[in-house]
This record gives structure tokens, C-alpha cells and sequence, in this order.
């Protein structure tokens, strides 16, 4: 009996049942995903793009150059000036148009180097826990527990309201919230047999890090971007409104808001030139928005909660 | 969703029916969606069940035996559909009544026990409130009228059919201060509190040990009998399944193979594929000796924090043979593991390895030694990178510990693959593409390609189907003699033990209760704790679990694990 007839029902390992997907290209999967997404997800994927078109391409699209002054300050809406000048003499469509190269350039670059800092803390915290986990996270406590945009003014007036500067504060300000996302997110998947398989294996942190771990963490990382990305441009954008944010000459939304608000007292003389102040806050108000549809989306179909 | 068609056949066929059976189900097919298209997972199956009988659907995982069980309840888990043929519940067509209609029946009439019973309960909820949550809300039961302490006096009924200690108390617990198998039968309870027609067991025991199982098979048939309440009993364990069932269907590929009485079917199975399940307990190796030892534990003493989980344990594994550590969860066969491997440092105590003590912690151990000791889990699903291709998985430990070049690293890794019997196709996949065997025996692969002495396997076969768990030990005892490399054996199945080891460690609270080669520690006479775990484990006899009952003398100590 124990040298069994052969094996008639046939049972071969090769041949067992699994879930076999078919081979897609990266392009066929990406078409099949924006097939299913829905009318807020395109309409935020359309905004962006235009935004960043208009950000790679802002020295052609502009009619004049970003600190160019003409002779009439306040000038109101015309031909020679679509959305007139500001309070001394600068076209502002041009300044618009070069205010998204120069806001979003800074807010992308200030939202990686804090993924940088707070991912790779959090990883090591998550591997390591112990003492590692304990100072890392009472430090970040630390510093989230002092209000963000004021500990950002406190240290943009110490060490100057230089690019630089700026985007290191707020890079390090900011990474406290991804540290605390990269940290909870790693936790779960540090426990698994194969990151300890990989330590047996003798693998370096290096390795069990990016190769083992930061795979399967990138969903919600790719999310919490999203947002981040969103919070660093409006801090941005509101640091430049109170003066400490990117400097003169060169251009941006929030510091724009703030020139040009004096304009709209004027409502009731010339309606159109009121509206300029606007501009640029609705320039932002469109960008977070439209990033926020394309978060949901993304964070609605890597939840793995579907509607029947 | 199914077509007009469907629902023409479905009512010619209930006119023709008369209410002889509880579950009248014909023809039914089923899709499942995945990977934008929809896949058949049931090809036309028919099950009828009467009042009071208990049927066991048995099959390999991917059979559908869990999806068949959840469609006599006339539901479909998300991302399935039922798209043909009928299911009736008494009289009643469950494929055209509303999903009102089917949840007022749902948790009444029908109901179900999960396989994890840990994570089917609300761990912020006590028990007897989860226990008579279906009863209140379905009103099912015509004294809900007299308030709810009817109710709750029932469940503490209830609980002390289903033999659970302190009944009067026990469901003002929370699900996390009582056992796995407590909980398991917390979860009967819960079923049986609105007196329904019909449950659905999916594989209530799977998850527990087998001295725990024992108690709870015998729970769940005694109080379904009370009750002659219809059954389908859902399992991959054939032993199990006749203790339980009258009638057993075999399920494969969404289709029957075979449905009789269950001594009809255990004594004169007809088809093929049904003999071959009924075949794979009988592996068994010859043991052998081997005096060259490869390691050796010496008294080691080891705890997590400060609860001390291994006292004193000294086993020694030969070259090139295979011990098998038994004993249930909590025993410290894992920990025994964990502190070969240096994952836990032990407090006291030598691991000895080819004659050298090992250093203590993972991180002081060189390359070499990682490199000659690897090990395979138990849930493969989870020991392997689910973002990784199976050559990655497969390929990393060459690349790491071997340092072969590219062609040199993708000839190797296709070796590998045919030694574990499976093929190049499989070098693109990732792990969610494969078949719970397939997955281990990647894994194993993944151990091989170290090119190791000893592989440690935690309980590596029983998260798997018999027939796929035999293909892996025949596969491990190929290679062991091919290669000559030790295993050092975990496991709670003695069906297991039996067609693997050499040598056998009991082990019990941390300790070890007795060790030394197969055939002595079989055999009597044995330690009280050795004798309990032995008749424990099922046999394929309908009878057996009766008579095990009549024989415990020491009954009450299993029954309240």
C-alpha cells in the first residue's frame, strides 16, 4: 500500500492550482488602471499635467521675462498685459507662469529630501527598534509638538530666508510626519518571515532596507508624497506671504498674493484688476486640489476596499 | 447577475421538487474576477442535503470547497458571482430573493463558522454578546419576545454542551483571553444560539493543534447531533472529515469526483483521485543511524523578556538525518529554532555545530556559518517577498553566498527549479502566483541554493493539503539523500513524523519529555504527555474518535485545553 499505485490522480507539482496572471506590459496595466478611474482622478491627472507643462515650458509660454519692469506699476488688464502689472511695473501672466516652475521646483525638491530624511529614518527605526526607535521618535514628537508654520518663521529669521535654507527647514520639519508614516507602515512588514530570512541570510541593512522592505511600503509612501507635496507648497506659498518665503526677484504664488492684495480694495473702480490678487491663490488652490483627487484615487485602489 | 436563462431552468426544476431536502443545489457554477477577466471556479456541482445530515466536502485548496459552502448559503464572497444553476433552502429559491430576504435567513436559519476564529470575532466585544448578536438581530428564535435573558441563558447552555470550562462566566470574557480552541467553540456556540437549519463549518479545526482538535470535533458533533442540525463540513483532512460527516463529496478543479456514504466511501473509494487521497498517510521511512553528529544543543536555557520558555534543553541532530521535534504550540519547538539560527540568544546552554560552538548572537556569526544552517517556514506565504520573482528568491542566496556570474546564476537557478519539480515558466512569477505547495517548494529551493548542512523546517507541511504535503516530504527525503542534509524537523502531526524521521524529541512546556529513534518513542511504553499526543491524531476509522472518547480516562484535561 505504501508504494502506491501510480500516482493516478495525476498529482504533479507543476500542475497544482494557482492564480496565474496574465503578462501584461507596463503600458497595458497603466491603460487598464486609468480605463477604471474615475472623472475626479482625471480631472486632477489633466491639472497636473498642464501645471507641469506649464512649469517646464515657462520661458516660451511667457510674454515677458520673470523680472522684466515696465514703466506703469498697477497697471489694469489689456493686450500688452494680459492680467496687467504689478506694484512696480512686472507682467503678471509671466510672473504666474514662472511662479510654477519656481514654487513647485521647490516644493518637489523640499518634498523629496524630507522623504529622504523621515523614510530612511523610519525605516532604520522600524528594523532596529530598541533605543535607535526610542530617541528618533521622542525627537520627532519633539518637534511635532511645536506648531510647524511658527518653528518654520522662528528658523527661516535665524539662518536667513535663503532657497537653501528654506527648503532644509522645511524638509526637516516635514519629515517628522513621514518618519512617523514610514515607521508604522514598516513595522508591519519588518515582522515578516522574509525580512527575517533575509537577516539569517546575513544580509545588510542596506539591502533588507530598499530590497526587502521599501517595496512593499511604497503604496501608501506614494500617497502620503501626494499629500505631502500638497502641504510643503501651501507652506511655501504661505511663508512667502508673510515675507519669509522665497525672495524678490524671482517669482511665486504666495509672495504675489501678498504684493498685489492692496488691489483689491479697488473692486469697485475696476472689478478686473481686483481679481489679480486672486490669481495666484486660485493657481494654488487648483494645484492641491487636483493633487488630492489623484491621491484618492490612489490610496482608494491600493486599499483594496472595492464597491460591489 | 445571472442571465434570464439560468432563472427559467431554476424555476422548472423547483416545480418539480418537492421539500425532501434541507439544501437543493443544481448545476451551480461560479466565477470568480480576478485579473480583469472572470475565472470558473465551480463547473456545475450538485449538492442535496437533508435535515439533520452532515455532509464533508474535501478536496485540495483551489478545489472550491469553500466557495461551494458559502453558495449553499446562496452567498458569494466580493469578487465572485453565482451565474448558474440553482440553490434552493427549503423550498426557498436563494439565486432570486433579495439580499433582504437571504440576510434574514443569514445568521437565522444559516450559519456559518469561520476557519480563523480569532479573527472572526470583535475583539472589542465580549463573547456572550457576540454569541447571541445573530439570534437578537434575526429574531429567529420565537422567545426574543422575553428579552434577552433567554438568550443568554441558552449560550451558557450552549457553552456547557460544547464542554467549555466556567460556563456561567466565560462569555464575559474578550476573545483574546481564551484559547484558540476555546474560541473555536465560542464560535459553535455562536452558531448554534439561533437554532438554525443549516451550518457551514469551513475548516474549524485546521488552525488548532491536535490534542485541542480532538475536543472540539467531538464538541461540534455531539451538539450537532443534539440538535439534528444539517452540516456541510468543510476540510482538507480526510481523518477529520469521517469522524464528522455522514455523507463526503470530493471536490476537485470545481468539479464532483465522487459522493458517498463515508464507510461506503473510506472502504471502497471508486475513483482514482479519491484512492490516492486515501494513500498519502501511509508514507513512512525506515529510520536510520548515524553516530557523526552535525549539532548539538546543550543544556540551553532561553526566554523572551522574562518568561522563561525553554529549560534545559539538549537535543542532538546526526548527519544527514532527520529529527523531528513534536509537541503542541507553546511547547518551545519554535524557540528551539529560533535559538539555533541566533535570531534569540539563549541564557545558557552551548550550540554546537560540526564540533565548534556557535557565537551567540546572529550578528557575531561569520558568512560560512549563516550559510551552512537555513531554514524553511511554515507559512510560505509570508517567508517569501510577495514583490520578488521566484528567480530573485531563488537567485539572491546563490548571488550572496556563492558569488556565481550572471549565466552561471541563472543555469543554477534552473536547477534548482527542476529539483524541486517545477519549471522555467515559473522563473517571471511572483509568490501570489503560485499554489500553496509551489510556494514551499520555492522556499525549499531558496534553502538549497545556500548549498547547507542542516535546514531547520518549522511545521513547513501543515498549512498544506495531504496529497500536496506528501509531494513535499517525498520531495525533502529525495533530497536528503542526494545531498546528505540533516533536517532538524518541527511539527505537531505524527503523521508526519512517521514518514519523515529518524529520530524523534518530544518536548513539552519547554522541556524535553523524551527523545531517541522513531521506533522507541512509537512504541510503548510512553510518557504520559507522549501517549496524549498519539492517540490524538485523527484516523482515517469513522470510529475512531468514539472509542477515543470512551478510552480517555483522563478526559477532562483535553477537553478543557
Amino acid at each position: 500500500m505504501s508504494e502506491q499505485e501510480p500516482s493516478a490522480g495525476g498529482y504533479s507539482a507543476a500542475a497544482e492550482v494557482a492564480f496565474k496572471r496574465t503578462r501584461r506590459s507596463r503600458f497595458e496595466r497603466l491603460r487598464i488602471e486609468l480605463g477604471k478611474a474615475s472623472f475626479s482622478a482625471w480631472f486632477g491627472m489633466l491639472v497636473v499635467f498642464c501645471y507641469m507643462v506649464v512649469a517646464l515650458l515657462a520661458p516660451f509660454l511667457a510674454p515677458y521675462g520673470e523680472a522684466e519692469i515696465f514703466p506703469t506699476p498697477f497697471a489694469p488688464w489689456g493686450d500688452e498685459h494680459r492680467f496687467g502689472t504689478d506694484q512696480i511695473g512686472r507682467d503678471i501672466l509671466s510672473r504666474l507662469i514662472y511662479g510654477a516652475r519656481n514654487t513647485m521646483g521647490i516644493a518637489l525638491v523640499t518634498t523629496l529630501l524630507s522623504f529622504l530624511i523621515g523614510g530612511t529614518l523610519g525605516l532604520i527605526a522600524a528594523i532596529n527598534r530598541g533605543w535607535i526607535d526610542q530617541i528618533f521618535s521622542r525627537f520627532v514628537d519633539v518637534l511635532m509638538a511645536i506648531p510647524s508654520l511658527i518653528f518654520a518663521l522662528m528658523l527661516l529669521s535665524i539662518f536667513g530666508s535663503t532657497i537653501a535654507s528654506l527648503i532644509i527647514i522645511i524638509a526637516i520639519l516635514d519629515s517628522t510626519r513621514v518618519f512617523r508614516l514610514t515607521r508604522s507602515v514598516a513595522i508591519n512588514v519588518v515582522v515578516m518571515d522574509y525580512v527575517e530570512a533575509a537577516r539569517l541570510r546575513g544580509e545588510k541593512i542596506g539591502w533588507v532596507m530598499r530590497r526587502e522592505i521599501l517595496p512593499n511600503i511604497m503604496p501608501p509612501m506614494i500617497a502620503e508624497f501626494g499629500l505631502r507635496f500638497s502641504f510643503v507648497f501651501l507652506t511655501i506659498a504661505a511663508l512667502s506671504f508673510l515675507g519669509v518665503g522665497i525672495q524678490p526677484p524671482t517669482a511665486d504664488w504666495g509672495s504675489m498674493v501678498r504684493e498685489n492684495a492692496s488691489l483689491i480694495q479697488f473692486a469697485k473702480y475696476d472689478f478686473k484688476s481686483a481679481l489679480t490678487p486672486l490669481l495666484p491663490a486660485a493657481a494654488i488652490a487648483l494645484l492641491t486640489v487636483a493633487v488630492n483627487f489623484i491621491v484618492d484615487w490612489f490610496l482608494h485602489r491600493s486599499s483594496g476596499l472595492h464597491d460591489e | 447577475m445571472m442571465s434570464s436563462a439560468d432563472n427559467v431552468v431554476a424555476d422548472t426544476v423547483s416545480n418539480t421538487m418537492d421539500n425532501e431536502y434541507l439544501v437543493d443545489m443544481r448545476g451551480v457554477h461560479i466565477e470568480g474576477f480576478s485579473d480583469e477577466q472572470w475565472h470558473p471556479i465551480i463547473n456545475g456541482v450538485d449538492l442535496q442535503l437533508k435535515r439533520g445530515q452532515v455532509m464533508g466536502l474535501i478536496g485540495e485548496s483551489g478545489a472550491g470547497k469553500s466557495t461551494l459552502g458559502l453558495a449553499a448559503m446562496g452567498f458569494a464572497r466580493a469578487g465572485c458571482r453565482i451565474c448558474g444553476g440553482s440553490i434552493h433552502f427549503d423550498g426557498i429559491d436563494l439565486l432570486s430573493a433579495t439580499d433582504a430576504e437571504k440576510r434574514k435567513l443569514w445568521g437565522g436559519r444559516m450559519t456559518y463558522v469561520a476557519q480563523s476564529a480569532a479573527a472572526a470575532f470583535n475583539p472589542a466585544h465580549r463573547l456572550i454578546d457576540q454569541t447571541i448578536e445573530s439570534a437578537t438581530r434575526a429574531g429567529a428564535r420565537s422567545d426574543t419576545s422575553s428579552g434577552g435573558m433567554n438568550l443568554h441563558e441558552d449560550a451558557v447552555e450552549l457553552y456547557r454542551a460544547l464542554k467549555l470550562p466556567d460556563p456561567e462566566n466565560i462569555g464575559q470574557r474578550y476573545p483574546h483571553q481564551v484559547s484558540g480552541g476555546q474560541l473555536q467553540r465560542v464560535m459553535t456556540a455562536m452558531a448554534m444560539s439561533p437554532r438554525p437549519d443549516l451550518i457551514v463549518f469551513d475548516e474549524p479545526t485546521t488552525a488548532l493543534d491536535v490534542t485541542t482538535q480532538v475536543g472540539v470535533l467531538a464538541a461540534m458533533r455531539e451538539i450537532v447531533d443534539t440538535y439534528n442540525t444539517a452540516a456541510i463540513y468543510i476540510t482538507h483532512d480526510l481523518a477529520v472529515v469521517a469522524q464528522m460527516a455522514d455523507v463526503i463529496k470530493v471536490l476537485r478543479y470545481g468539479e464532483e469526483v465522487e459522493q458517498a456514504q463515508t464507510r461506503e466511501m473510506l472502504s471502497s473509494p471508486k475513483e482514482a483521485y479519491t484512492r490516492s487521497l486515501w494513500s498519502v498517510r501511509s508514507l513512512e521511512k525506515q529510520e536510520a543511524k548515524n553516530d557523526d553528529e552535525i549539532l548539538r544543543l546543550e543544556n540551553i536555557d532561553a526566554a523572551y523578556g522574562k518568561t522563561k520558555v525553554l529549560h534545559d534543553v539538549s537535543i542532538s541532530v546526526p548527519r544527514g538525518k532527520t529529527v523531528a521535534v513534536v509537541g503542541e504550540s507553546g511547547s518551545g519547538k519554535s524557540t528551539a529554532a529560533r535559538v539555533i539560527t541566533g535570531l534569540l540568544p539563549q541564557l545558557g546552554g552551548d550550540v554546537i555545530f560540526n564540533g565548534e560552538s556557535l557565537p551567540v548572537a546572529l550578528a557575531n556569526r561569520s558568512t560560512a556559518q549563516l550559510q551552512k544552517i537555513q531554514m524553511i517556514y511554515q507559512m510560505a506565504d509570508t517567508a517569501m517577498n510577495p514583490r520578488h520573482t521566484i528567480e530573485e528568491i531563488i537567485g539572491r542566496p546563490i548571488d550572496f553566498y556563492l558569488g556565481l556570474n550572471k549565466s552561471e546564476r541563472e543555469q543554477r537557478v534552473y536547477e534548482l527549479l527542476k529539483m524541486i519539480e517545477l519549471d522555467e515558466t515559473f522563473l517571471d512569477r511572483l509568490p501570489s502566483e503560485l499554489s500553496g505547495g509551489q510556494k514551499q517548494r520555492v522556499c525549499i529551493a531558496r534553502a538549497l541554493a545556500a548549498e547547507p548542512e542542516l535546514i531547520i523546517c518549522d511545521e513547513v507541511t501543515s498549512a498544506l493539503d495531504q496529497i500536496v504535503q506528501e509531494g513535499i516530504l517525498k520531495l525533502l527525503l529525495k533530497l536528503q539523500q542526494e545531498f546528505n542534509i540533516s533536517y532538524l524537523f518541527i511539527t505537531h502531526d505524527i503523521a508526519t513524523v512517521k514518514a519523515i524521521a529518524d529520530q524523534i524529541v518530544v518536548m513539552f512546556d519547554g522541556k524535553v519529555v523524551e527523545q531517541g529513534m522513531k521506533s522507541e518513542i512509537l512504541n510503548p511504553p510512553h510518557p504520559e504527555y507522549t501517549q496524549l499526543l498519539l492517540s490524538s491524531v485523527p484516523e482515517m476509522d469513522p470510529d475512531w474518535l468514539t472509542r477515543l472518547l470512551n478510552e480517555q480516562s483522563d478526559r477532562a484535561e483535553i477537553m478543557n485545553r
